[in-house]
């Protein structure tokens, strides 16, 4: 073989093998880190699977929030005002979070159906409205 | 004075009409070639920047003034607001974001106008021309649908908003100008590729002239970067550094392709390979800068970063972004295969240590796009709404990071052309073995854990090879070593920093996945609490009145070894204007640690809720981002770049 074309195919097959290293552990780190988030809908529906990591979100009702007086944990329900989720967690929630407003939370259903949550999540501006949410309102409201 | 505003807006609109002649008459005059039209473009350029600045100092001047005539200002300020978050506030909000970035293009701009000498008669303008059509694009995005001169006439509020309580901070007054001067930097090298594309003058000197303006903005992008995890770091109040937020990740990305773009600069201007491959990067960097406008200002992703936003604002950045790339890309296919690199390579040279590094990075942000842009992609084909959770970043990301600085170590040593093996060997055993050794001793006073053996390792590595690398080239018997280390360019010193900077980071990472303890507590006054070797008591709570907020600010001992060796009081405060609640995380920096505590919620009988963290190494984090970042000026810095050239 010319020594170029040789040094050019072993350029190309080493671009390969790193390649396919990466494609492979980049499918195999998808498979085991997407969170797809469900609607109080689809939640009550039983669309959702239990003790998978999702994520759910709704509007928080107005009085559901109730807080443990002698621990951290914190309990409250989310609405896309057809249905509710109950959500369970344990530690400091974010600055932003009040009754009335839209949250997302990640965490694994149990079996009453009540969402274990291991991150709520914040948000920087009072305004702002996950987009999930938006879209799972939308929904709710269109049934 | 009362018509400012309205001046203000008037003179965005002459800036545009400026940028559009900008875009259009140097192009003109480049194919007639006609000399008058060329020389256009400077006085074009000077006059933009101008207009852009008054524009930009008199939006700054009503939000100084309390103008909450003025909607921008209204909502993204209040007259209990001290003075220098009201400044800072002019880029608080999207519509005066924009205008910061695109006040920093003509600035970039004239930079380039100003120091064109140097460049051949057509090239200068030709690259301003571009320029000019980034910044026509970016000016009647703000004049269509993001004015922030627009008027609340005649129900003018008494008091406005207020600035979101998260940005009244000192990282955010300064992070975003870093940011998009890194950001909008990259839109330097791009003018440069494509007017090398349009001229055809593909020869290695325009590579050289890309060079300096590459590194500046890479290290200010890089300290615009350091400066926002250092924010999020103390400001989010949960001591993450890093979250793989969409945001977060739309720096990195031109971040990483901008360190590729640095690294085959160099290769393409010494050894004139890779040249269409570079072109290419040029183009790709400022794609993701660009790209990365479009995903922090269109909300089209969830993010913790995400604040309110205007769809059809994401559909207008999306068409720019589209017209901008396209045409780029298509002019690409048109010219690039004209290119021919003369000069060949071998396999042990050190145009392929750099191609490899090349290919690592693009990987890398490849990898990083993908996370960041798949939640859109299954929205887009009905699959449902997914999030990318960080342990996804975390396991593609890492493991090729390291691969990456274990290249590092080796290319700076690697001869151009051609690398003996025997000298690799003859270099890089001994930094091989200490390192394994060194990082090994560490884990014997912890629990072993073979990934971050392995991490600690490479970091050692990266910082032997460094200094082997520095040695070979001082130690000599002819001359001592001060004067051989005075010889080495600037740029060589600057490529040992911010390599040096990458080890500094990695260790700090490391450290503080490895020895970082914390605990969230419930903590009644008088309690105590231990972690690690600190002991903590909850004095209780006290009433703090802040210039815009009420504040209740806890009182906690920190004891070691029985001695009090501080007292940190973090605030749960409430900002009037909005009602907004604020954690104001309490720190104890160190070199070795930080202690860092935020209280959560009141709980019954005067108890809160509080986080304590400890740290390990968390700074070194930042610092390796400040010696990248002198890295790359003292390199830019360098003599050899400010020779006039012919071409």
């Amino acid at each position: 073989m010319h020594p170029v074309r040789k040094k050019r195919m072993i350029t190309i097959a080493v671009i390969l093998v790193i390649l396919a290293a990466a494609i492979g552990l980049v499918m195999y780190a998808l498979s085991q880190n997407i969170n797809l988030f469900y609607s109080p809908t689809q939640i009550a529906q039983g669309e959702a699977p239990h003790n998978v990591t999702i994520r759910a979100g709704g509007m928080v009702v107005e009085g559901s929030v109730e807080r443990h007086s002698e621990t951290l944990d914190v309990a409250f329900s989310v609405t896309d005002y057809q249905h509710n989720v109950r959500i369970q967690y344990t530690g400091i929630l974010p600055d932003l979070f009040r009754e009335g407003q839209g949250i997302v939370a990640q965490g694994k259903l149990n079996e009453n159906g009540v969402l274990i949550a291991s991150e709520v999540l914040a948000k920087h501006d009072e305004e702002y409205m996950p987009p999930e949410v938006t879209d799972a309102l939308e929904k709710a409201k269109a049934q | 004075m009362i018509m400012l505003p309205e001046i203000g807006h008037y003179f965005l609109i002459l800036a545009m009409l400026f940028a559009l002649a900008l875009a259009i008459l140097p192009m003109l005059g480049y194919w007639q070639r006609n000399a008058i039209l060329l020389a256009a473009a400077k006085p074009l350029t000077y006059v933009m920047m101008a207009l852009t600045c008054a524009s930009f100092l008199i939006l700054a001047i009503a939000f100084a003034r309390d103008d909450f005539s003025i909607l921008y200002v209204s909502q993204n300020s209040n007259s209990l607001l001290p003075i220098w978050y009201k400044v800072s506030a002019v880029w608080g909000g999207h519509e005066g974001s924009l205008l910061l970035w695109i006040t920093i293009l003509t600035l970039w701009a004239s930079l380039v106008a100003y120091k064109s000498e140097t460049l051949p008669n057509s090239t200068g303008p030709v690259v301003l021309s571009v320029l000019g059509v980034v910044a026509t694009g970016f000016l009647a995005f703000i004049l269509f649908t993001s004015s922030p001169f627009i008027r609340l006439l005649p129900d003018q509020p008494v008091d406005g908003v207020d600035l979101n309580p998260l940005l009244q901070d000192i990282g955010l007054i300064i992070h975003p100008p870093m940011l998009y001067m890194g950001y909008v930097g990259f839109s330097v090298a791009f003018a440069f590729a494509i007017a090398a594309l349009i001229t055809g003058n593909l020869n290695a000197s325009w590579a050289r002239w890309a060079r300096p303006w590459t590194n500046v903005s890479w290290a200010f992008l890089t300290l615009g970067i350091a400066l926002g995890s250092w924010w999020a770091y103390y400001e989010l109040g949960w001591g993450g550094w890093w979250f793989w937020d969409p945001v977060e990740n739309a720096s990195l990305m031109p971040w990483l392709a901008g360190t590729a773009l640095i690294h085959s600069l160099a290769v393409t201007e010494k050894r004139g390979v890779f040249k269409s491959w570079t072109v290419l990067l040029a183009i790709f960097t400022f794609s993701l800068s660009l790209l990365g406008t479009f995903l922090v200002r269109s909300g089209v992703l969830t993010s913790v970063h995400a604040f309110a936003s205007d769809p059809t604002r994401g559909v207008f950045i999306l068409a720019l972004l589209v017209i901008i790339i396209g045409s780029s890309l298509f002019l690409y296919a048109l010219r690039a295969s004209q290119v021919k690199s003369q000069v060949s390579f071998g396999l042990t040279g050190r145009e392929s240590w750099l191609l490899i590094n090349n290919i690592l990075l693009t990987i890398l942000t490849l990898t990083v796009l993908l996370g960041t842009l798949y939640p859109l992609i299954f929205d887009a084909f009905d699959l449902g709404k997914i999030s990318v959770g960080a342990p996804y970043f975390n396991a593609v990301f890492s493991p090729i990071a390291l691969l990456l600085i274990v290249f590092m170590g080796i290319a700076p040593l690697a001869k151009w052309h051609s690398t003996k093996g025997a000298l690799l060997w003859r270099m890089a055993w001994l930094p091989a073995l200490l390192a394994v050794t060194l990082s090994a001793l560490v884990f014997t006073f912890h629990t072993f854990d073979a990934y971050l053996w392995l991490s600690f390792a490479i970091a050692l590595w990266l910082v032997l090879m460094c200094v082997r690398d520095w040695l070979d080239k001082v130690l000599s018997a002819r001359q001592s070593l001060w004067q051989r280390a005075r010889k080495l360019p600037r740029h060589y010193y600057g490529m040992q920093l911010a390599h040096m900077g990458v080890a500094v980071s990695l260790i700090g990472v490391i450290f503080v996945s490895m020895n970082s303890t914390e605990t969230i507590v419930r903590m009644a006054p008088g309690d105590r609490v231990t972690l690690g070797s600190y002991e903590f008591e909850f004095l209780g709570t006290r009433h703090v009145e802040g210039p815009n907020y009420t504040a209740d600010t806890g009182v906690i001992n920190v004891y070691q070894d029985g001695v009090v060796i501080a007292q940190m009081l973090p605030q749960k405060r409430l900002y009037k204007a909005r009602q907004q609640m604020m954690t104001e995380a309490a720190l104890n920096p160190g070199f070795t640690r930080d202690l860092y505590i935020s209280l959560g919620e009141p709980l019954a009988n005067g108890a809160w809720g509080v986080r304590i963290y400890i740290k390990s190494f968390v700074r070194w984090i930042w610092l390796g981002g400040l010696l990248m970042m002198a890295g790359g000026l003292l390199a830019a810095w360098d003599k050899r770049y400010r020779r006039k050239i012919g071409a």
